[in-house]
């Protein structure tokens, strides 16, 4: 089956991506740009469905817009920004930073469009009904050393967590 | 409009990497440098999802890993935050300035 209307939704997630990323580095409020945030990784996770990947989306939703951003908000919660929301809220060298950024995303443009040739013009053959099978077998199979490393990364994470949050060990 | 390419998801990925690096060098709140660097890695998985669609799976199970990371420097970033909230009672970079000589 071919899948309809796919050119439309790429370009209306690729707009709602760009538009509340960009409302995510210029609010002012957090809890504004934690909600912004919020919207842009939701069409990204339907990004990740148009490119047959679903279980990806799916860890995007659960574990990014569901764990990731409550903790964000926790934090926002936590400190207080009434008197910081008065402030200015940008640096002294936002120019410069923004050229060089600007100037980065320019070179990224110009390497993408020189290299388009090298890529290969077929895609490979992912089994779509089988994606979760197969994302699991990689991970317990060929994956497994890097799958332990990172177990041990959130295990330090957590430790270093809670050592830097409470007051007195 | 015509098909979509693996060009379009590249040039979307530079886009929102590009905006994520804007916020990084340019906002004093530190939680939004915080959540511009989620925006970096979340332009750097779209890259790897849109290439594993061209050379087989590799690239999920790395954005998956990419994920993990996330989450682990989410929580040690904020946890940072918030002790050094408890100290000096502002959330400004430029003030952030303990380790300066």
């Amino acid at each position: 089956m071919t899948p309809v209307a796919t050119t439309f939704f790429f370009y209306f997630l690729a707009l709602i991506a760009i538009v509340s990323a960009i409302a995510v580095i210029t609010r002012r409020n957090p809890v504004h740009a934690a909600l912004s945030l919020i919207v842009t990784l939701l069409s990204l996770a339907g990004l990740y469905l148009m490119l047959y990947a679903p279980f990806v989306a799916g860890v995007q939703i659960v574990l990014y817009a569901g764990g990731i951003m409550v903790l964000f908000l926790f934090v926002i919660m936590l400190v207080n920004l009434e008197q910081n929301i008065r402030e200015y809220q940008w640096n002294k060298q936002w120019m410069v930073g923004t050229i060089a950024a600007l100037a980065l995303g320019g070179l990224l443009l110009f390497v993408v469009h020189r290299g388009y040739d090298i890529f290969p013009k077929t895609f490979a053959g992912l089994p779509e009904g089988q994606n979760t099978q197969q994302v699991g077998i990689w991970l317990y199979g060929n994956y497994m050393l890097p799958f332990e490393i990172a177990s041990l990364l959130l295990l330090v994470a957590i430790v270093g967590a809670v050592v830097m949050a409470k007051k007195r060990i | 409009m015509g098909e979509i390419t693996t060009l379009h998801y590249l040039v979307l990925a530079a886009g929102l990497f590009m905006i994520g690096t804007i916020g990084v060098l340019t906002r004093r709140n530190v939680i939004i440098i915080l959540m511009s660097i989620e925006l970096i890695l979340n332009a750097v998985n779209l890259n790897l999802v849109a290439f594993s669609r061209l050379y087989g799976l590799h690239g999920q199970i790395f954005a998956i890993f990419v994920i993990t990371d996330a989450a682990a420097e989410a929580a040690v970033g904020l946890g940072i935050i918030i002790a050094f909230f408890r100290n000096k009672e502002t959330v400004n970079v430029d003030e952030i300035d303990l380790l300066r000589w």
